[in-house]
């Protein structure tokens, strides 16, 4: 069943990636540039099922962002993947500190991209 | 095309943006202006490059900008200074990045040796992570200390797992689902579920937030334990986890209730038109868009046609005899308004600031530099002014040739600078400004200065001039621009790249602008490039020979005036001079060289002065001026084929055809008859 997936990456060649993966697997996405407007694009979405942010973005970064998702009560229940390299296990870390459900390990295989989705979201 | 193809190639666009960004924040930190945003902005670039890189597969590239990016941490993190040193290897660091990256373009791989000196120098800057981080270099294997447990080689463990799982309040915090994990396990193998309701308290005192389910999984079938471990990836911490072979006792089974086998569940279809909407609404929000070129093209060129359309209409509306004051008038006045607000807005989507361009220049002047062994240092300035896309596009070329000569002849060595008084650093200035609707381009240093006594010496020498010839100091730094000045006694590796100025002025010339020199000796030297804004539009002078309209562009008219009879000076075969307050500049009947008849003879007519760069001037004779005007060019060569003496055509309001005079043309062509008549009578 599709569900519709909000990506956050200020990268347009990550956002096509993801887009590519994710809607090929019948998701619908939504996409953001940046955390600041990842925030409006969720509040104009209403319903989102997961989010997947990258950490490293201008204006709000992933970490900023995730802070503000969880800020608002309504949105406390959405999981939050971040997009991260293997070489940052102390991003991994904050990010899980500041509320992410889960990680996905750049660059992605599709599988995993879409196993870790189903892995967060009914 | 293959949609990874396409996310390639929006990778190398993407990738060109994100090496201007960084050179930009690079030469920030470089010159000490640099903020923590900066260097964020540098670092995320860097990151950016990398993280796509690793998707196509370019493990030099990802293997390099590992390194670069590890050296951009530690300036982040502020435990590496941004002292001068490590902002010049960071430079050049983003120089072989950039290499990588074209490398990777043309489907190449950047030979080893030339990015091992840099790397070495970011290694050392990052310090004893440096050496750690040669491992980097296997960043693209998933690389994970195998556990090995013994209980995997167990046959009995074979048989399934007995996993016990209790999530803390945290997994719930960051939205973590336990009945998601357990539907996964159900796809490694058969599940049993029981769940654990020994620690749920009595109604009134459950928090809703806390925790208070544990569950005891009974997986069946011959599974790897890190495949277990995966499932539980994400919730490692926030849970008691505890996962045995089934063979160890069970301990007792507290009271509970079973679950059945979890089976995904059905999603409910209801809402997905909301989402549609919530698509698209986001989709407005992003800021730019890519467009291909040609339809920006096409809607140029139909605003063009509207504009001649509205200019007819107009006509139209004026010979039927109805006042501009009357209510159609009204409308036709609002038409003409809006129309030329659409125009302007159109051509606006075109334009881009010269940043582009201008921000490549950084590398090459250090490049020079090192080269040279000279001290340059490049002041920008006015890098937001905007200009057509296709002149930035062209101007790269010239504007390289003239920082080359700048670097490369303008200044002095070092030594020579300091005997001359003068600092050691040159400096070489590149600006760009808006000026009388045209942008004008500037590159100057203070260096030497035009050597004129060099530049007539060689002059002679190529025969470009006769060893008498009287030249003024204007004309002597002109003789730079003539073809086949630039000589191989003087091609270094830097300037003389088999082009001279002369393809400089060429390639100016066929953008439609103009390109002049001034020089002192001693303190340096300024080429002016005056551009179009656009090449699809021209500010022009609509003339009138004999029943034929013509169009000569604004940029080469330098007067216009009625002759008196005693400034026209006969001159060889029915030739004629014009004395203007001095100069004698040749006389030429537009209706003579268009073969129009009944045109009016040079008294009767207007003289318009025009002037070609480098090849000097002309009177040109015309019957009348009948306005100035912004003309849309309609390429001829596109459609027929090229003619002398016509640049282009254009549509005029009353829907005739009209040509635009190619002045350079002319010029070039009146000004070699001349000379041929000169030398006829010594001839013959």
């Amino acid at each position: 069943m599709g569900k519709v997936i909000l990506t956050v990456d200020d990268s347009k060649t990550m956002r096509d990636m993801l887009k590519l993966a994710l809607a090929g697997a019948g998701h619908s996405v939504i996409q953001a540039d940046d955390g600041v407007n990842g925030v409006e694009a969720l509040q104009n979405a209403g319903a989102v099922d997961v989010i997947i942010t990258d950490i490293n973005m201008p204006r709000m970064d992933g970490f900023g962002f995730i802070d503000q998702v969880r800020r608002d009560p309504k949105n406390r229940a959405i999981p939050i993947l971040v997009l991260t390299t293997e070489t940052e296990p102390a991003k991994k870390q904050r990010a899980r500190d500041a509320g992410a459900t889960g990680w996905i390990v750049k660059p992605f295989e599709p599988a995993k991209l879409l196993a870790a989705v189903n892995r967060v979201a009914p | 095309m293959d949609p990874m193809e396409a996310i390639k190639q929006t990778y190398f666009q993407e990738c060109e943006e994100l090496l201007l960004a960084m050179e930009e924040g690079l030469i920030a930190i470089q010159s000490g202006e640099a903020d923590s945003e900066v260097i964020n902005a540098v670092f995320r670039a860097v990151h950016s490059i990398k993280g796509g890189g690793g998707a196509f597969g370019f493990e030099n590239l990802v293997a390099f900008a590992h390194i670069f990016e590890t050296v951009l941490d530690h300036l982040r993190s502020g435990t590496l200074a941004a002292d001068e040193e490590v902002a010049t290897v960071l430079l050049r660091a983003g120089d072989v990045l950039a290499d990588h990256v074209q490398a990777a373009r043309n489907g190449e791989i950047l030979a080893a040796e030339h990015d091992r000196e840099i790397k070495q120098q970011l290694e050392t800057l990052s310090g004893k992570e440096g050496g750690c981080d040669a491992a980097g270099d296997f960043d693209g294997i998933d690389f994970k200390p195998a556990v090995i447990a013994l209980d995997d080689l167990d046959p009995a463990a074979q048989q399934g797992w007995r996993i016990h799982f209790a999530p803390h309040a945290a997994l719930y915090a960051k939205a973590n689902e336990p009945a998601l994990l357990v539907r996964e396990l159900a796809t490694l193998g058969e599940t049993a579920v029981t769940s654990d309701l020994s620690r749920l308290p009595a109604l009134d005192v459950i928090e809703p937030d806390q925790a208070y389910f544990a569950w005891d999984i009974v997986l069946k079938g011959d599974i790897a334990r890190d495949k277990i471990e995966e499932v539980f990836e994400f919730v490692v911490g926030d849970c008691e986890l505890d996962i045995q072979p089934l063979e160890t006792p069970a301990p007792e089974t507290p009271e509970g209730l079973d679950v059945e086998t979890m089976a995904p569940q059905p999603e409910v279809a209801a809402g997905q038109p909301e989402k549609k909407e919530a698509h698209a609404a986001a989709e407005a929000a992003k800021q730019t868009i890519r467009v291909d070129l040609d339809k920006v093209d096409r809607l140029v060129n139909l605003v063009g046609e509207l504009v001649i359309t509205q200019a007819m209409l107009s006509q139209r509306v004026a010979e039927c005899k109805i006042p501009r004051s009357s209510p159609i008038g009204d409308g036709l006045n609002e038409l003409e308004h809006l129309l030329r607000e659409l125009q302007e807005s159109v051509m606006a989507i075109r334009t881009q600031p010269v940043k582009s361009v201008f921000q490549r220049m950084p590398r090459l002047v250090r490049e020079l530099a090192a080269q040279t062994n000279k001290k340059v240092r490049l002041v920008v300035e006015g890098e937001g002014t905007e200009v057509d896309k296709t002149v930035i596009e062209r101007l790269g070329e010239p504007l390289t040739h003239m920082i080359r000569n700048a670097v490369d002849h303008g200044l002095e060595t070092p030594d020579e600078r300091a005997a001359a008084g003068k600092p050691e650093e040159g400096t070489v200035t590149l600006s760009a400004e808006h000026r009388g609707g045209r942008i004008v381009i500037e590159v100057s240093d203070d260096g030497r200065g035009i050597n004129r006594a060099r530049v007539r010496e060689k002059a002679i020498e190529r025969e470009l001039i006769a060893a008498s010839a009287q030249l003024s100091d204007e004309e002597i730094d002109n003789l730079i621009f003539m073809p086949g000045f630039s000589t191989a006694s003087q091609v270094s590796n830097i300037s003389g790249r088999g082009v001279g100025m002369d393809v400089v002025r060429r390639n100016i010339v066929d953008l439609g602008g103009r390109i002049t020199i001034g020089s002192a000796p001693k303190s340096g030297s300024r080429f002016s490039l005056t551009l179009p804004l656009t090449l699809a539009v021209l500010d022009g002078m609509v003339v009138a020979v004999g029943d034929q309209t013509f169009v000569l562009p604004l940029a080469h008219i330098i007067e216009s005036l009625k002759p008196q009879p005693q400034d026209i000076r006969p001159f060889g075969h029915g030739r004629h001079l014009l004395n203007v307050r001095g100069a004698y500049v040749p006389l030429v009947q537009v209706s003579e060289l268009m073969g129009i008849k009944g045109a009016a003879k040079p008294l009767d007519g207007v003289v318009i002065l025009v002037e070609s760069q480098g090849t000097g001037r002309l009177a040109l004779v015309v019957d009348a001026i009948l306005g100035q005007h912004q003309v849309v060019i309609k390429s001829f060569e596109g459609n027929y084929r090229h003619i002398d003496g016509i640049a282009a055509a254009t549509i005029l309001g009353d829907g005739r055809v009209a040509l635009i005079l190619d002045v350079d043309g002319l010029v070039g062509r009146c000004r070699s008859q001349l000379a041929d008549a000169e030398l006829q009578p010594t001839g013959t």
